[in-house]
């Protein structure tokens, strides 16, 4: 393969960058020691991991717990538009209701970012400006990340330029399907260093890993290259962030402090829409990994339709009887 | 008693333990008389210290047997036949002498018999399709029961029938995988012994069948209350004694068949009837996810 | 940011009507019994929630008897299949009324309300209607055909699943075309009684279910009585090897299903969280309460200390308390004495040199209460590995080879159940072959089905309950 750009974009910095915290220093010295690390990995079995979050669905959480809850998601909402069709003007509305989800309720809480392409990351900073709601734009050929790796560097180099302190980029789903691990690795560690100072989430498409095993391994690979946030999907496929994987990525994280001390966000992305959802992802983050990553600097959900929902489960407690579409607005 | 100007050389007969032909330990025999009464043989009367030695002996030969492949038992329990068929002419002349029957009844039994352990050689291998199988469970999970031998099992062997019945009791016990101690028919042990000369002469592993002459009466106890032992056919069980055995075989809750109330026709199709209650149903679970 | 606490979310008790007292259910009708009455209590606050007649020997008669005209001249001439719809019925009713069903098994037994409402009642619902599906079907079973019913069944059962050991024993029974005369447990008696409710409801025929309440006496009442032909009985092993006993000499076929001491054996390549996973729902569903309860864990020792933190950071997130509530994950031990058996064989695990652990966690003033427990540098010569404990209290022993986990595992006068935690199918299936217990889960534990049959091994009892395997039990055939 030719590229126009140069392919070999990861600087002498990004190499020093590469080498993964203790006690994992030596488990990308080769491809055969990083696969070797992958698959020792404890395997995820499928029905178990069904049965635990089906069982944690049950949990049922009322009154000034559901409060808690539904306050605590708005919160962690990266308010999200990824369409072809999105405009500045699209953009900026929803940066408005990112400041100010309920306007009819001032003590309604903030999302936590606004979440769009790059090119548009710049309307969303000029709209925020240093409200404290973060600008995150996805990046790296996104959601296929089928480009050359100079490209995905331009991409990301780009949406920081424009304002964006958060990066979603994807990961590279044919080489880690193809067993090319290290090369999945080596190129999140050139995106997080292209991200300078920009937060860097890893999509790691589950839909398309498929397996649980894949997940674990692949959420390792993230966090090993020094990813801040491991997310589950781009939303563009099918299945999003189901709760399985959830489970199976907060596990992950919580391995990965207790070995090296470093603590590492979750957002799960695509098919969380209602109130329900989000609390039951709340429970298993409450019950799986504890009380630590229950903040927005530690969780996110990536969603569009969720926030109305929520908004609207917020306005029956406080009002105590049910509300209506026309009551939230249009995104 | 064979020739005509020939002394006879006559046999001993002894115990059969753990392949060996022991006697009893406490060296006591007893007098073994032909159905009118004349002396035939002093057989070894097999002792407490006896009955212990064979199911240590049982128990050490349960691994190996139970975990033979069925094809392979099924072989064994067919040699079985093919070595008695060799020595049919004896057998004949033991029944006929012990049972008191005619040369011809002698010989429909001893037929029987031989046609019993064909029988049950083939039942090893259909056994898990009949008894076991697959359970569509409501979750994503496989599972399946197989049958499995219970482990060593007492068998109290008919009185009356003294080859026929002893070889139904006593085949059913090996085909599922068990090992047996069997108390031979006290007063016509004689074909017991013979049999034990045949399975220790077609590849049934010692200590797999126990035989020993003597008297369940006492021997029952024993084995009723020991603690090794998984289960107890009371088929030859006295009367009077059989319900205190099956109370002592509670204490560690043996599985156990109780006496018919008459010694029943051994002729008759025995179906799955002793193979079923010295056989476990094991269930297994598996998740099937990716 | 504050934790996520849950806010109390529990299930109203104003669904269920409990009487004053209770009689006994015989020949279709709710009688007074001629016995003293007894008073159960709500495990989790000791309050008492009903009188319920003690059925003496002369009540066991009326219900024999009762359970006999049934089988001579209603229920044993009935067309198979409308046995199997009176069946359909029950399995039916049990769904329609399966709230009502749970909040009463959770307030007489104190487990909680999740598992109640999402395992015994319907898995009791399951049974029924598996077992209705039999009845005209007989001929299939395998005991060749025309299987004949035995007549009456005289069943005892146990505390810790009231009515799903209840739809354990009559479902099968019935659909087999026996008649019943079932004796609840002591301390659990009220669903059996919401379950007689069921049958009038089903308008099943007078005599053929018969709920005689008390305790021991009663229950040896059933198994004596000289016109019962089948004895089923699911409890501890010293009992069981009293009914064996009694019933020894007479005609009555009799099952059993008793103790257990199971290993859940879990190998270095397991999935570990998982595996933990499974670890808890093994020992601590139903508070330990479970005959097959995983209460031996054998940890291969390479990775022992990753699976021991594993289990108490879970183990620290079981929710102790309301039974009622839904968020609760263990709840009320059923009895003082059942409290005083766990605190005593704890005591000399501790004094035997075992290592315990418990979560921080506030436990209710009233009622009985157990923490979930954890025994380290268990050795198999402990009570603790030995003894059953029926509570929440695992013993953790270690094994190095494939070989010494199946050794350790068949190390036990039990054989009912037994876990294997591997990534490796081979391994599985040949360590599930070499233990000797009558159910193995795989990767999975504590699951439960009507058509998979249970029962034991060794001294864990005799018989197997679910599948065409539980049928057996009730059924005499050319092949029996």
């Amino acid at each position: 393969m030719t590229h126009v750009l140069d392919p070999d974009a990861l600087s002498d910095d990004a190499r020093a960058l590469s080498v993964p915290l203790p006690p994992y220093r030596d488990v990308t010295r080769s491809d055969s020691a990083f696969r070797a690390f992958l698959h020792g990995l404890p395997g995820v079995d499928q029905v178990g991991a069904e049965a635990r979050v089906a069982q944690l669905g049950t949990r049922s959480i009322k009154t000034t717990s559901k409060a808690w809850a539904i306050d605590t998601a708005i919160s962690m909402v990266d308010l999200t538009t990824l369409e072809g069709a999105d405009t500045p003007g699209k953009v900026r509305s929803l940066a408005a209701k990112a400041l100010r989800p309920d306007p009819t309720d001032p003590t309604c809480p903030r999302v936590a970012a606004v979440c769009v392409y790059g090119d548009l990351a710049g309307v969303a900073r000029e709209a925020l400006g240093n409200s404290g709601v973060h600008v995150a734009a996805v990046a790296t050929a996104f959601p296929s990340g089928r480009a050359s790796r100079a490209v995905k560097l331009a991409d990301v180099r780009d949406a920081v330029q424009n304002g964006a302190d958060e990066i979603d980029m994807v990961i590279d789903r044919g080489a880690f399907l193809a067993g090319r691990y290290l090369e999945v690795y080596e190129e999140i560690v050139a995106v997080k260093e292209a991200c300078g100072d920009a937060h860097l989430k890893v999509i790691l498409e589950t839909g398309e890993l498929v397996t649980l095993d894949n997940v674990r391994r692949a959420s390792w690979i993230a966090m090993l290259a020094g990813g801040d946030f491991i997310k589950t999907s781009t939303g563009k496929v099918s299945p999003a962030a189901t709760l399985p994987v959830a489970l199976v990525m907060l596990e992950a994280v919580r391995d990965f402090r207790a070995a090296t001390g470093r603590q590492v966000g979750f957002k799960p992305a695509g098919g969380i829409r209602t109130t329900k959802d989000a609390v039951k992802h709340l429970v298993l983050i409450n019950e799986t990994v504890g009380p630590d990553w229950l903040d927005p600097d530690w969780f996110r959900f990536g969603a569009s339709s969720l926030l109305n929902d929520l908004l609207l489960q917020r306005q029956k407690l406080r009002t105590g009887h049910y509300s209506g579409p026309d009551y939230v607005s249009v995104d | 008693m064979i020739g005509n100007d020939r002394l006879a050389v006559r046999k001993t007969y002894k115990l059969y333990v753990n392949g060996a032909f022991p006697r009893s330990e406490s060296g006591r025999t007893y007098e073994v008389t032909d159905a009118k009464g004349h002396f035939l043989a002093n057989a070894a009367r097999a002792s407490r210290k006896d009955a212990r030695d064979a199911v240590v002996a049982a128990r050490a030969a349960f691994p190996k047997w139970s975990g033979a492949t069925a094809y392979n038992r099924g072989q064994v329990l067919y040699r079985v036949a093919e070595v008695m068929e060799g020595r049919h002419v004896q057998f004949c002349e033991e029944v006929a002498a012990g049972e008191g029957l005619s040369s011809s009844k002698a010989r429909a039994a001893v037929d029987a018999a031989i046609d019993r352990w064909v029988w049950y050689a083939g039942w090893t291998d259909k056994l898990a399709a009949v008894l076991g199988g697959a359970n569509p469970v409501a979750g994503p999970y496989f599972d399946f029961s197989t049958p499995e031998p219970t482990g060593v099992v007492a068998v109290l062997a008919p009185q009356q029938s003294s080859l026929l019945g002893l070889v139904s009791v006593l085949a059913p016990v090996l085909a599922t995988g068990n090992t047996a101690v069997v108390v031979t028919s006290k007063d016509r042990p004689l074909p017991a012994v013979t049999l034990a000369e045949v399975l220790a002469t077609s590849d049934v592993p010692g200590g797999v069948a126990n035989l020993l002459t003597g008297d369940a009466e006492e021997l029952g106890t024993w084995l009723a209350e020991h603690a090794d032992v998984d289960g107890i056919d009371l088929t030859g069980a006295p009367p009077k004694r059989a319900m205190e055995f099956e109370r002592e075989a509670a204490g560690t809750i043996k599985r156990v068949v109780r006496p018919p109330a008459t010694e029943p026709d051994w002729t008759a199709d025995p179906g799955l009837t002793r193979m079923t209650p010295f056989l476990e149903t094991k269930t297994v679970w598996h998740p099937m996810g990716v | 940011m504050s934790v996520f606490e849950y806010a109390p979310a529990p299930e109203s008790r104003s669904i269920v009507d409990i009487a004053p007292s209770y009689g006994l259910f015989i020949d279709g009708e709710f009688v007074d019994g001629t016995g003293e009455s007894f008073k159960t209590v709500n495990p989790a606050t000791e309050e008492v929630l009903t009188e319920v007649s003690a059925g003496s020997e002369a009540d066991v008669d009326r219900a024999v008897r009762a359970a006999r005209r049934a089988f001579d001249k209603t229920w044993g001439p009935l067309r198979p299949a409308d046995r199997g719809k009176y069946l359909f019925r029950i399995a039916r009713l049990l769904q329609e009324r399966a709230r009502e069903f749970a909040v009463l098994e959770s307030l007489d037994n104190g487990k909680p309300i999740r598992e109640s409402r999402d395992v015994d009642v319907p898995l009791a619902a399951a049974h029924f209607f598996y077992y209705a599906g039999w009845a005209d079907k007989l001929d299939h079973v395998g005991l060749g055909t025309k299987p004949r019913p035995l007549g009456v069944a005289g069943q005892v059962i146990p505390w810790n699943f009231p009515l799903l050991m209840l739809a354990w024993k009559v479902a099968p029974a019935l659909a087999a075309g026996n008649t019943v005369v079932l004796k609840p447990a002591e301390t659990t008696p009220l669903t059996a009684l919401l379950f007689a409710e069921i049958c009038r409801q089903a308008d099943l025929p007078a005599g053929v279910v018969n709920i005689v309440t008390g305790a021991g006496d009663t229950g040896r009442a059933v198994v004596e009585h000289g016109d019962v032909d089948k004895v089923a009985f699911t409890g501890s092993t010293d009992v069981g090897r009293q009914i064996a006993r009694a019933v020894a000499g007479t005609r009555k076929k009799l099952t059993l299903e008793l103790g257990g001491k199971a290993a859940n054996i879990v190998f270095d390549d397991a999935p570990i969280d998982q595996a933990v996973e499974g670890i808890v729902q093994g020992i601590f569903f139903n508070q330990g309460h479970v005959c097959c309860a995983g209460s031996r864990l054998l940890v291969q020792e390479s990775i022992h200390d990753e699976v021991i933190a594993g289990l108490q950071r879970r183990i620290g997130t079981l929710r102790v308390g309301d039974p009622l509530d839904k968020n609760t994950d263990i709840g009320a031990i059923n009895s003082a004495e059942q409290l005083a058996r766990i605190r005593e064989l704890s005591d000399i695990g501790e004094a035997e040199g075992a290592q315990r652990w418990q979560p921080a966690c506030d436990l209710p003033d009233r009622g009985f209460w157990y923490p979930p427990t954890v025994f380290t540098d268990v050795s198999p010569a402990h009570r603790i590995a030995r003894d059953e404990i029926f509570g929440p209290v695992l013993s953790v022993l270690t094994f190095r080879t494939p070989d010494e986990a199946v050794a350790k595992a068949n190390n036990s006068t039990y054989g009912l159940s037994a876990g294997i935690w591997s990534e490796k199918g081979s391994r599985i299936l040949r360590i599930a072959d070499q233990l000797r217990a009558g159910v193995v889960w795989a990767n999975t534990f504590n699951k439960f089905d009507p058509t998979s049959p249970f029962g034991g091994y060794k001294q864990s009892g005799y018989g197997r309950e679910g599948g065409r395997h539980g049928l057996a039990a009730y059924l005499e055939g050319a092949d029996q």
